[in-house]
C-alpha cells in the first residue's frame, strides 16, 4: 500500500515551528526535517511520502492548531464536505 | 461519526483576531510547548461534544493569559490566581454552560492557591485544566510551587533548596481531600500514549461539565522548553523521567454515577413577586393620628444608655419602630463596637419633623439611663430644660441636675414583678408615652406584632402588658 | 409607600434588590458585614445568587466574573477589605465592566479599628489600584441614601460601565432610619454587547490586557473620555442655607448630618453659614465649589474624619483664592455640632 493516496500527513510549512514532537512520536518514522527553512526560519517538519499508517500521533503531538492535518485511512476527498 | 481527517478543530477560531501584531494565524507559543497540545486537545473535545457555543473560556495570567486568542467561546481573561473566582461568578451566572477555568502551576498553586481550594471545596459548576509545568513560564523561568527540588530556575540558581523553598505542591492530591469534586485525574503529555489518555481525560471532564455535574479537575503534566533551556522532544523525555516519579498519573477521583447534577434557581425579576417574596407592602404602613404633643417633645433627641443585655438597643428601635408610624422622622444609632458585646451599650434616637441632622444625641433633650453608670456619665449632656428617666430600681444615688425634668420609675423592678426583665424596654416605652404624649398605648400595643415579629403570642401579651405599666406609673405618680 | 425602619447597611442591600441586583459576592468585615447577611438573608428568597467567598480578593474577581456575565451584582466591604479589592477593582475597570461596591469605611490604617472614618477617600475617589482609572462615587447621608444611591449606582454603572462606589461610614451603615423602599426595576439593559453568554451569537471577550503599546495608549484615551463625560454630566451636591451664606462649611456623609445641625446652630447666633455637600466625590463639584468666592462665601471650613483628603480636593477646586481651613477627628471620633461651632468661632470670629 505504499502507493496509496491515505492515510497521509500533511504539514503546513510555513505554520511549523519545528519542534520536532511530531517527528519523534511517529512509529513508522515517516516524518522528517525538511532542509529548507520555512518563512519563519525553521526547519519544517515533512511528510516522505511514503508509509504514514494514519495513526495521528503527529497531529496529537503538535502544539500547533493547524501545522498538522492527517488525512485517515477512510478518507475519500469525494464525500467531504 | 467516525473521523476521516484530523485537522484543526472547530474549536478554535478560524483567524486569531484577539490577537496583536500581524501573525493571527500561528499560536504565540513557543516551539513544543504543552499548552498547545492541550489547546488542540480541548478545542477537538469541544467541537466532537458540540460544546463549542456553550462554553465559556477563563484565561489565567501565564503563557495561557492568550488563551482566549484561540477558543471560539466566550472568554474572559483573568487576574493572576483568579480564575476559579471569576469561574464561580461565570457559572453561576450561567449555570447551564460549560465554564473552564484554564491555569498554570504558579496561577493556580502559589497566587491563586485559596481560590482554587475553595471553589473546589464548593464544588463549583466548573472544569479546571491544570497545566503543571514545574515553572513560571511568562515571566521568565521562576520558582513555581510545582519546581522540583534541586530543579535550577532563574529564582532558584543554585537548585530548588527544600529548607528554604519547601517542597513541590502536589495539587491533586490536595483537591481530592475535598468531599464536593466529581473528577480529579492527573495526566502528562510526554509522549504519544499519554497524549491519548489526556484527550481522554479531558473529553471525561467536559462531558461531565456538559451535564452540569460539578467540579471537575485534570492536572496536565506539561513542558516549558524555553523556561527549562532544553529542545521540546528532551523535554518530554524531562517529564518522563523527572516528574512522573514525584506526581503520579491516575484518576484521584471519580463519582462516575453517583456525581449530583448542579441547578441553580432562577432569578426572580417580576417587580410584584419581588416584593411578595420579601414581604414588602406598601399597605403596611400604619400612620396613626397624632395627639396633642407639648413643643418641648416634638423635637426629641434622646440617648438611651445602660447595660448590655437591658434592652438598650431594642427600646430605642422600638421608641423609633412607634414613632416612625406617626410620621415622625426618626433615627437610631448604636454606640456600635467591641463594647456593645457586654458592658455597657448606648443608642441615640432621633423623633422630629424635617430632616434630622447629627445622628448622635451629643446633647440629648431626654435621657433614658438605666444603670449608675449611665447616669453619671450622661447626666450633663441632657440640654437645659431636658427630660431625665433613671432606672430607680438599680441606680441609687440621685440625679444632682435641678433645670431638667426628673422621672424615677423602678424599670426593672417593675418588669421583674411582670415576670420577666426581658421587658424593660416595654416598659420604658410606656413611660415615654406617658410622659411626652406622643404615643397611645393602644397604639403601640397594636404595632407589638410587627415590633416583635414571630414571637409568640404569650410573650406579645407581656409586652403589652409592659407598656401599660410604664404608663400608668408616670400617669399615676407624676 | 413601602416604609420600614432599618439599618442603612440594609438599605442598601434592598436597593440593590430593587435595582435588579441578581448576584452578592462578599466577605465579612465590621462596620460592613450586616450587608453580607442582608443579602445572604434576602436572595435566595428571590432565587438570586449570594456567595461568603474565601476572601476579598476572591469576592471582587467574583464580581468580575458576574457583571463579565452581564448581571447587575455587588458587594461590601470595609476600609482593609476595599485595600484588597482594589486589584479587582483596577481589573474591573479596565475591563470596563459595571459593578456596585459599598464602603463602610472604618478607622486605619492597618486594622485600625471600627469606629467611623472616612479615611478611604483617597483610595477610593482617586481610583485606587494600578492604572488610570476612576470609579464614581456616592456618598449617602441617611438611610434612605444607602437605599436609593445603591440602586442609582447600578444605573450609572451600566450607563457608563464602571465600578460605581457608594462610600460612607460606620454611623451611616449602623444607624437606623425610616426607608421608603423604591419600586423594583422592570426592565433591565441590554448587555449583549459585551457581556459573556456562552451562546451562538455571543462571542465577546472580557479582558484589561492590550499588549501592543499603542492600543492600551488608545484604551487609556477611551477610559478618560468616559470620565470627562461623568464629570460633565454626573456632578451632584447640596446645599443648605448657602444663599446668603458667608462662610461655607463642607462636608460629606455623615459629617454633612453633623454639619447641618452646625449650620442651624450657628443661624441661631446669627452667622450667616451655610452647608454645601458634596454627593458625588468622583465627579468632584469643583465648578460648584471654585464658584462659591463669586457667590460671596469669605471662608470654607472643611469637615472630615480624615486627615486632610477631601480638603485636597476643596483647594484645588479653589486654587486659593479664599481661605480654606481644615477641622478633622479621627479613630472613631465624630465632631460634635458645638465643637465645630467653637471651630467656627476661633477661625472666623470676626464673621457676621
Amino acid at each position: 500500500m505504499a502507493d496509496a493516496k491515505y492515510p497521509r500527513s500533511e504539514v503546513n510549512l510555513d505554520k511549523c515551528k519545528g519542534c520536532g514532537l511530531c517527528i519523534a512520536a511517529c512509529p513508522k518514522k515517516v516524518l522528517v526535517f525538511s532542509s529548507k527553512l520555512n518563512s519563519k526560519g525553521y526547519h519544517y517538519a515533512e511528510y516522505t511520502g511514503t508509509g504514514c499508517v494514519g495513526c495521528g500521533n503527529c497531529f496529537y503531538n503538535c502544539p500547533e492548531p493547524d501545522a498538522i492535518t492527517v488525512y485517515l485511512r477512510n478518507y475519500d476527498p469525494e464525500k467531504e464536505v | 461519526m467516525k473521523k476521516t481527517i484530523l485537522k484543526k478543530p472547530k474549536g478554535f477560531i478560524d483567524v486569531y483576531k484577539h490577537k496583536a501584531g500581524a501573525e493571527k494565524d500561528r499560536t504565540h507559543y513557543c516551539p513544543g510547548c504543552g499548552h498547545g497540545i492541550l489547546h488542540k486537545l480541548i478545542a477537538e473535545a469541544m467541537e466532537d461534544l458540540d460544546i463549542v457555543d456553550d462554553t465559556i473560556l477563563i484565561s489565567p495570567v501565564g503563557c495561557s493569559v492568550f488563551a482566549y486568542y484561540y477558543f471560539d467561546t466566550g472568554n474572559f481573561q483573568a487576574a493572576h490566581g483568579r480564575a476559579p473566582a471569576v469561574a464561580t461568578a461565570t457559572s453561576r451566572a450561567n449555570p447551564d454552560k460549560v465554564v473552564i477555568s484554564y491555569q498554570g502551576d504558579g496561577d493556580l498553586a502559589a497566587i491563586g492557591g485559596n481560590n482554587i481550594i475553595q471553589a473546589a471545596n464548593r464544588g463549583e459548576n466548573i472544569v479546571v485544566f491544570f497545566v503543571n509545568n514545574a515553572i513560571y513560564g511568562m515571566t521568565g523561568g521562576q520558582m513555581a510551587p510545582t519546581t522540583l527540588e534541586g530543579q535550577v530556575t532563574t529564582t532558584t540558581p543554585y537548585g530548588r533548596n527544600t529548607d528554604t523553598d519547601g517542597y513541590p505542591m502536589k495539587m491533586c492530591e490536595v483537591i481530592s481531600q475535598f468531599t464536593a469534586p466529581t473528577y480529579v485525574e492527573r495526566v502528562s503529555l510526554h509522549d504519544a500514549p499519554h497524549i491519548r489518555k489526556t484527550r481522554a481525560a479531558v473529553r471525561k471532564a467536559l462531558q461531565n461539565a456538559k451535564e452540569r455535574k460539578g467540579f471537575q479537575f485534570v492536572e496536565v503534566l506539561s513542558t516549558c522548553p524555553s523556561g527549562w533551556k532544553m529542545d521540546p522532544v528532551k523535554s518530554m523525555e524531562w517529564v518522563k523521567e523527572k516528574m512522573l516519579p514525584l506526581y503520579p498519573l491516575g484518576v484521584y477521583r471519580d463519582k462516575g454515577d453517583e456525581a449530583r447534577v448542579i441547578n441553580r434557581p432562577v432569578p426572580i425579576m417580576e417587580p410584584a413577586t419581588v416584593w411578595e417574596k420579601l414581604g414588602i407592602s406598601a399597605d403596611a404602613d400604619v400612620d396613626f393620628p397624632r395627639g396633642d404633643v407639648p413643643e418641648q417633645y416634638k423635637k426629641m433627641s434622646i440617648r438611651v444608655a445602660g447595660f448590655g443585655g437591658q434592652g438598650i438597643m431594642v427600646t430605642g428601635q422600638a421608641l423609633a419602630s412607634v414613632a416612625l408610624e406617626y410620621g415622625y422622622n426618626v433615627s437610631w444609632l448604636p454606640s456600635y463596637g467591641p463594647e456593645m458585646r457586654g458592658g455597657t451599650a448606648n443608642c441615640s434616637v432621633n423623633i422630629q419633623d424635617g430632616v434630622i441632622g447629627a445622628a448622635e444625641a451629643v446633647k440629648p433633650t431626654m435621657l433614658l439611663a438605666m444603670n449608675r453608670p449611665s447616669l453619671e456619665k450622661f447626666e450633663e449632656s441632657v440640654v437645659p430644660g431636658g427630660t431625665l428617666i433613671y432606672n430607680s430600681t438599680l441606680i441609687d444615688i440621685e440625679p444632682t441636675r435641678t433645670d431638667i425634668k426628673v422621672f424615677a420609675i423602678p424599670i426593672t423592678g417593675m418588669a421583674d414583678e411582670l415576670g420577666n426583665t426581658r421587658v424593660q424596654s416595654l416598659v420604658n416605652i410606656g413611660a415615654y408615652a406617658a410622659i411626652t404624649g406622643a404615643f397611645r398605648v393602644e397604639d403601640i400595643v397594636s404595632l407589638l406584632p410587627k415590633l416583635f415579629k414571630g414571637k409568640k403570642q404569650a410573650i406579645i401579651d407581656l409586652n403589652a402588658k409592659a407598656v401599660k405599666a410604664g404608663f400608668d406609673f408616670v400617669k399615676e405618680n407624676f | 409607600m413601602a416604609r420600614m425602619l432599618m439599618k442603612g447597611n440594609y438599605a442598601s442591600v434592598y436597593g440593590a434588590a430593587m435595582a435588579g441586583c441578581t448576584a452578592y459576592y462578599g466577605y465579612p468585615i465590621t462596620p460592613a458585614s450586616e450587608i453580607a447577611e442582608s443579602a445572604a438573608a434576602l436572595f435566595p428568597k428571590l432565587g438570586r445568587t449570594f456567595v461568603q467567598a474565601e476572601s476579598e480578593v476572591a469576592a471582587i474577581n467574583m464580581v468580575y466574573g458576574a457583571a463579565g456575565s452581564g448581571q447587575r451584582v455587588m458587594t461590601g466591604s470595609s476600609g482593609p477589605g476595599i485595600s484588597l479589592k482594589m486589584e479587582g477593582i483596577s481589573y474591573c475597570a479596565g475591563a470596563a465592566l459595571p459593578c456596585v461596591i459599598v464602603d463602610i469605611m472604618r478607622g486605619g490604617p492597618g486594622l485600625g479599628n471600627i469606629g467611623p472614618e472616612q479615611s478611604d477617600y483617597n483610595q477610593v475617589v482617586k481610583g485606587g489600584g494600578h492604572g488610570n482609572y476612576r470609579c464614581i462615587v456616592l456618598a449617602p447621608a441617611s438611610c434612605q441614601e444607602m437605599c436609593d444611591f445603591t440602586f442609582q449606582a447600578f444605573e450609572l454603572a451600566d450607563k457608563y460601565r464602571i465600578p460605581v462606589f457608594v462610600l460612607t461610614d460606620g454611623v451611616i451603615g449602623q444607624m437606623m432610619e425610616s426607608v421608603v423602599i423604591p419600586e423594583p426595576v422592570k426592565e433591565l439593559p441590554d448587555k449583549s454587547d459585551y457581556a459573556v453568554f456562552g451562546t451562538p451569537l455571543n462571542k465577546n471577550l472580557v479582558n484589561s490586557i492590550y499588549i501592543d503599546h499603542d492600543d492600551l495608549e488608545n484604551w487609556n484615551l477611551e477610559l478618560l473620555k468616559k470620565y470627562k463625560a461623568i464629570e460633565k454630566a454626573e456632578v451632584k451636591f447640596e446645599e443648605y442655607m448657602m444663599d446668603d451664606a458667608e462662610i461655607a462649611l463642607i462636608g460629606y456623609g455623615s459629617v454633612s448630618r453633623v454639619l447641618r445641625t452646625v449650620v442651624d446652630d450657628c443661624r441661631a447666633k446669627g452667622l450667616k453659614v451655610g452647608l454645601f455637600r458634596p454627593i458625588t466625590l468622583f465627579p468632584f463639584p469643583k465648578n460648584e465649589i471654585a464658584a462659591l468666592p463669586g457667590r460671596g462665601i469669605k471662608n470654607v471650613l472643611t469637615v472630615e474624619l480624615s486627615t486632610g483628603q477631601l480638603v485636597d480636593d476643596v483647594d484645588l477646586a479653589l486654587s486659593g483664592v479664599i481661605k480654606s481651613d481644615l477641622y478633622f477627628r479621627l479613630g472613631g471620633n465624630v465632631p460634635s455640632a458645638d465643637e465645630i461651632s467653637n471651630k467656627i468661632s476661633e477661625l472666623y470670629g470676626e464673621v457676621k
